[in-house]
């Protein structure tokens, strides 16, 4: 697989292993394995998947349904145990979850009895726990507003719809600072329109902020326009990753520029001629 | 933004949403497309209640005849035909109770008795008030002399009776929170207690009051062995929060342990603390099961307190259906009905009062019923 990586990134940044400099890696999975056991025998999900991810990059997976994306997210959340191979983050290896690695769920997974403000406090109570009362309101309320929920601090997260909770889902996220940001599908339950708007809420956050961030999709066009790399994993079982897509559009983003771009159908016809074979 | 109380939400909350609609029926605000509505909610239960009274009063006619002609034959077969005749205009007369029917009452019976009692109350209270007043002075002097002041030791009214009863239910059914909540959280946290709590479960879940009862009975008169004082509401509030809890302990275990995996997975990552995550997550995520719980405990409560009072020869409405049983005056029945229903219609409003509180505490605002 570090030929595809040679293929598509500039060979300056790589070492003679063809592996990116250690300064530079913020998450690394090497040798990653995931076996389910059954009563028919094990079953592999994943096996010797190797993957960098480097500081301030957004990569998103592309794969199949069940190819075992969402597996791989939620061992580097901490939530899945591993069965081989390792996970580290800036160089150690993780042992179960925590808010380094901030999640972005599928579904909003708000707690429905508290209000937006008081989930993301949930999270910045945790990790700023040395911060006063009113530090932690602002930095919960800061990011609120960014994702335009100015109005609906004291709403009910079962007041809310789907949009607005995932919204709430990703100030939650930011809000805690974490090294490593994963998404799993955050938008696959939402409607189009919505997709689109929560799309340019968070690679505008993401602008700002640019945390080191994993997400995993099922919509081309969302992969392309979000990522700096796109990863595809091969169906499973014994899922691994198939190619790495390097996309070089530049940052900050808009949406038209990048539909706009020449480079955009090719990148396009990359990843489904991928995902049709 | 407050939002503005008005009758009909308070009745919907508290699921008394008809009263709204009779409400509607006098102001003149029901529309036509609500004449449906208002024919199934209003006029069809008052046409079954109808249709039940006038089934009973048939009902309690035909037994009364049939009682009534058993007694004349048995007085014509033992005493000849004077005594049968005697007997039958005895019971044609309707004063001597020695002689009438004794057997299910008949709606206007009830009702009859339903005011006496209502009268015996009213004579009671003044008896009690006027006997308060009497000794008002008295008791200032005996309290300033350190003795202890009189009490009104009078008969209790029916009335009375309902509240004795009310304290008792409180009281078993406190009791039952206080265990069984705290225990079903434990439970419901860690498989461990739980298979270990498991066979106890299962097997006290199902024993009957009466058993409840004796047990409690055997281990408080042990306990109270040296107090003077009268052990039977004790006995009686206990016996009643042990048969009640389960229903609480078992819906708070199952809440506890079934809280969405997705709020667990948000408290894993957050890397929240055990107080936190129980607090935080999930306590609130499970307490409409564990006031679903409440619901079945208040109702259970309240049903085995009748007989439990009945057992522990506790005052309340329980004593007062024995104590009319075994009286076996010409009312008996009839006051034993009226408690049946004054049972009935409490039931009904602990279990709505609960329902509201479900409601309230509640984060999803779907009917629970």
């Amino acid at each position: 697989m570090s030929t595809t990586i040679l293929e598509n990134k500039k060979s300056e940044t790589l070492t003679d292993n063809g592996l990116f400099p250690p300064s530079r890696v913020m998450l690394d999975l090497k040798n990653l394995k995931k076996v389910y056991p059954t009563p028919k025998g094990d079953y592999v999900v994943l096996e010797d998947l190797n993957l960098q991810i480097m500081k301030e990059e957004f990569v998103t997976i592309i794969g199949h349904s069940g190819c075992g994306k969402t597996t791989m997210l939620s061992m580097i959340a901490g939530l899945n145990p591993i069965s081989g191979g390792n996970i580290s983050v800036l160089g150690s290896h993780i042992k179960g979850p925590g808010p380094d690695r901030g999640v972005i769920f599928q579904s909003p997974s708000l707690m429905p009895w508290m209000t937006s403000l008081q989930n993301v406090l949930l999270g910045v109570n945790q990790v700023f726990p040395h911060a006063t009362k009113g530090q932690r309101n602002d930095i919960a309320k800061h990011y609120l507003q960014k994702v335009g929920l100015e109005g609906a601090f004291n709403k009910k997260a079962s007041e809310l719809s789907q949009g607005m909770q995932q919204r709430v889902g990703i100030a939650r996220a930011f809000a805690i600072k974490p090294k490593v940001l994963l998404l799993d599908e955050p938008f696959g339950m939402l409607d189009s329109l919505t997709r689109g708007e929560l799309q340019d809420i968070l690679i505008e956050i993401w602008n700002k902020e640019k945390i080191t961030a994993v997400m995993i999709t099922h919509d081309v066009d969302e992969a392309i326009f979000l990522a700096d790399r796109v990863v595809m994993m091969t169906s499973g079982p014994k899922a691994k990753i198939g190619d790495v897509l390097s996309i070089d559009f530049e940052r900050p983003r808009t949406r038209k520029a990048v539909l706009e771009h020449d480079d955009y159908y090719k990148y396009r016809k990359h990843l489904i001629d991928f995902l049709e074979h | 933004m407050k939002q503005s109380v008005t009758l009909g939400k308070v009745t919907k909350f508290m699921g008394l949403g008809f009263l709204g609609t009779i409400k509607d029926l006098f102001t003149g605000k029901l529309e036509k497309e609500d004449f449906i509505s208002f024919l199934r909610k209003i006029v069809v239960p008052i046409a079954s209640i109808l249709l039940f009274i006038g089934l009973w009063h048939m009902g309690s006619k035909t037994l009364y005849n049939i009682e009534a002609e058993f007694r004349i034959n048995k007085a014509l077969e033992e005493q000849g035909q004077v005594a049968a005749d005697a007997v039958a205009a005895c019971i044609a007369l309707g004063e001597d109770s020695s002689c009438q029917p004794n057997t299910l009452p008949s709606p206007a019976q009830v009702w009859e008795s339903y005011q006496s009692l209502l009268r015996d109350h009213n004579i009671i209270s003044a008896d009690k008030a006027a006997f308060i007043e009497k000794t008002a002075a008295l008791n200032e002097k005996r309290l300033a002399e350190g003795k202890d002041p009189i009490t009104y030791t009078g008969r209790p009214s029916f009335v009375d009776q309902i509240f004795r009863s009310l304290k008792t239910v409180f009281a078993g059914f406190l009791l039952a929170l206080v265990i069984a909540v705290p225990l079903g959280i434990f439970i419901g946290l860690s498989p461990t207690l739980k298979s270990a709590f498991n066979w106890f479960i299962q097997i006290f879940k199902p024993v009957s009051p009466v058993v409840w009862y004796l047990l409690v009975f055997m281990i408080v008169k042990t306990v109270l062995i040296d107090s003077n004082e009268d052990s039977s509401f004790t006995i009686s509030f206990i016996s009643v929060g042990l048969c009640s809890m389960w229903a609480t302990l078992v819906n708070t275990a199952m809440g506890v342990s079934s809280v969405d995996k997705d709020y667990i997975n948000v408290a894993k990552v957050l890397k929240l603390g055990n107080f936190q995550k129980i607090f935080k997550v999930v306590l609130p995520s499970s307490l409409p099961l564990i006031f679903t719980g409440l619901k079945i405990t208040l109702s259970v409560a309240w049903m085995v307190l009748i007989a439990i009072e009945l057992l522990a020869q506790s005052p309340g409405l329980g004593l007062f259906v024995w104590e009319e049983f075994q009286n076996g005056a010409n009312d008996s029945n009839a006051k034993i009905i009226v408690a049946m229903f004054v049972i009935g219609i409490i039931g009904f409003l602990l279990d709505r009062l609960m329902l509201a509180i479900q409601n309230w505490v509640s984060f999803d605002k779907t009917d629970a019923i």
